[in-house]
């Protein structure tokens, strides 16, 4: 097991992104060390998930850096890009599990398109991380038949398929009932704690956030851009940003955006 | 990260009376192979075996462990399956404490079963495949009472359907449409013109052509010819959109509101392509002998005014009414038969393919056998 360090596994400089013309975040700055759980959070529609594909290479930032360990990531090439991509594992909102294969074979297909293993180990692998999530009993079932939780492990199983370095997790407790959603941030830790992994989440929602995570950004729709950094728990207890403290502490927020919540969202 | 190379992985076996340990060396990483090989736990269970009885613990020293991640998880869970049940009890004590802390997740693993063996018989195959086929009838004689019923409610007034949806549905059958079945009909009746030349100008008949091309594109080609093209374009787009509406729970979110699907989804596409059709035929069977006629003056030395004069003498009136009946028809058969493939489709992406080929498949072969009885019954009334 590799030791616990402070050296920074993404280190994000001056990132601007949005699609085409439109930017919908600019100047966004922050380092993830390794072995950490760090929080990517903000209100709905304020680009969370649009920064996390700019971080797994799904859409090319308009300025700035991202340095995954020391590589500059869009400056490389589409081999390296694609090299370094392999290290990662990446679970989305919905699952996305690939509704025309079985649970085991959704785990499968990495190990199957990017290792030479044999058979054998290939299904030895893919059964130990559905029994990581808890799912050693679905292997053969369709996705159709799966619950949205059991989906969202399938999901999570299969992003840990080839053992990534950072796990990105968009969105892992939405949708889920407090308690799945409880089991999900354990197991989060737990496979942190055990692969030494770096974990970067989008999320908002608050239990989790406080419960897991060491460290995180929080961006605002109003302003385009980032407006506190810190741990979650930090946050909630000492940001005076009205808007920072009115997610944080599920308060309502000062008036202006009362004002606005009613009709229009899309100031800014 | 990865900058120093890989040890290669290894373990020995050591005795200490009754404990057997495992001594693990090197680095074990997934990529490079699982550790799940049925060599090394063999080995290990046959050196527990050969001290018949005496080893009581299996145990394990990672000293000499270097990087670890799934591939010692999967050797660890292996050995365990191997040991359950006989006497040596796995101690998973001398393990990483982070392997310890996954392993205590997996702690239940069942083995995987054997995902069920889909090898059919002929006779099997043969069987699944009529049951198929007589649900096929059944589903399309559901939907034909389906259409009478609502078409009943439709001229009664009593449809809820939006306008926009009529008219963007409309456009699409209708002038969206335009372009292939130019394209389509002016080759054919092209086409057909130099068929009928090889074999009329034998007789010295070069003008009958005309009769040719016009009675043939009237009756029969462009209401055939623009139905296959609607129904690959038009009656798969119409599948594909409700099949893909049906994963995204849309068609489900509108039932639970309580709006008739088939007023709202299937008659806005039903009526503008049956509405459609005729008009489409029409155009077609002038573009159709348009083509004709390009070929005959331009190659084959036949006067515009008597390609014109002969057409008009053959086509008729009556001749025109038969296409419009039929290609109304068909417009019917391929939104219905679209609709109800998108309707009855599954939920995943594969769904959606197969539903578009259903409805094309239907819509085609449907088409050509509507088309051959109407040929039946004309022959018989002598039309």
């Amino acid at each position: 097991m590799e030791t616990k360090s402070t050296e920074p596994k993404l280190r994000v400089d001056g990132l601007t992104f949005g699609y085409g013309a439109k930017i919908v975040q600019h100047d966004v700055s922050f380092t993830v060390p390794e072995q950490s759980i760090f929080a990517i959070m903000g209100g709905s529609g304020c680009g969370k998930s649009t920064l996390m594909k700019a971080l797994i290479g799904l859409l090319r930032p308009s300025a700035g850096t991202i340095h995954v360990g020391d590589v500059d990531y869009w400056a490389a090439t589409e081999e390296a890009r694609t090299e370094i991509g392999r290290r990662f594992g990446v679970v989305f909102q919905s699952g996305a599990i690939w509704s025309s294969m079985t649970a085991e074979d959704n785990v499968a297909l990495p190990l199957r398109m990017f290792t030479a293993l044999d058979d054998a180990s290939i299904r030895a692998l893919a059964q130990l991380k559905l029994s990581l999530v808890g799912l050693d009993a679905a292997t053969s079932v369709m996705p159709a038949a799966l619950s949205g939780g059991m989906r969202k492990r399938v999901g999570i199983a299969r992003a840990l398929a080839l053992d990534p370095d950072i796990l990105f997790l968009d969105e892992p407790s939405a949708g889920l009932d407090p308690i799945s959603a409880r089991r999900l941030d354990d197991l989060i830790l737990e496979l942190r704690d055990g692969f030494g992994m770096t974990v970067v989440m989008v999320s908002h929602e608050l239990p989790s956030l406080l419960a897991i995570c060491d460290d995180g950004i929080f961006l605002d729709a109003e302003s385009g851009t980032a407006i506190a950094h810190g741990a979650p728990k930090v946050l909630r207890d000492s940001c005076d940003h009205p808007t920072v403290h009115a997610f944080m502490t599920r308060e309502r927020p000062p008036n202006k955006q009362t004002q606005n919540a009613g009709g229009n969202h899309g100031d800014g | 990260m990865t900058a120093e190379p890989l040890a290669e992985r290894g373990w020995t076996v050591r005795i200490d009376d009754t404990r057997l340990t495992i001594c693990l060396t090197g680095d074990w990483i997934a990529r490079l192979g699982s550790g799940a090989e049925p060599g090394a736990v063999s080995e290990i269970v046959n050196a527990t075996n050969a001290e018949a009885g005496k080893i009581s613990v299996v145990g394990f020293d990672a000293d000499g462990l270097g990087r670890w991640d799934s591939a010692l998880l999967v050797f660890v869970v292996a050995l365990r399956q191997a040991l359950q049940g006989d006497s040596p009890k796995l101690d998973e004590a001398g393990l990483p404490p982070a392997a310890c802390r996954l392993l205590a997740l997996t702690a239940d693993v069942v083995p995987a079963s054997e995902p069920p063996a889909d090898h059919l018989n002929l006779f099997e195959r043969v069987t699944e495949w009529l049951i198929g086929l007589w649900a096929g009838v059944l589903d399309v004689m559901t939907l034909v009472g389906d259409t009478v019923l609502r078409s009943g409610a439709a001229l009664r007034g009593k449809v809820r359907m939006r306008r926009e949806d009529l008219l963007a549905c409309t456009y699409d059958a209708g002038i969206g449409a335009l372009p292939i079945v130019t394209v389509v009909n002016v080759l054919v009746g092209g086409i057909l013109a130099f068929v009928g030349a090889v074999q009329l100008r034998k007789f010295g008949a070069d003008i009958y052509i005309a009769n040719l091309v016009g009675l043939a594109m009237v009756r029969e080609m462009a209401a055939i010819m623009t139905a296959i093209v609607m129904s690959g374009r038009t009656g798969g787009a119409y599948a594909a959109h409700i099949a893909t509406m049906q994963g995204n729970e849309e068609v489900d979110a509108l039932r639970a509101i309580g709006v008739p699907i088939y007023d709202y989804l299937i008659l806005p596409r039903v009526v503008a392509l049956t509405c459609m059709m005729p008009l489409l035929y029409l155009y077609a069977s002038a573009v159709g002998i348009f083509g004709g006629f390009v070929v005959a003056v331009s190659m084959l030395n036949i006067s515009p005014e008597a390609f014109i004069e002969q057409t008009r003498a053959s086509v008729g009136g009556s001749q025109v009414l038969f296409g419009l009946a039929k290609s109304v028809t068909f417009g019917t058969l391929i939104a219905i038969a679209g609709c109800r493939s998108g309707l009855n489709a599954g939920r995943s992406a594969a769904d959606v393919g197969r539903a578009a080929t259903t409805a094309v498949v239907v819509g085609i072969v449907g088409v050509i056998a509507l088309d051959a009885v109407f040929a039946i019954c004309a022959n018989t009334l002598d039309f």
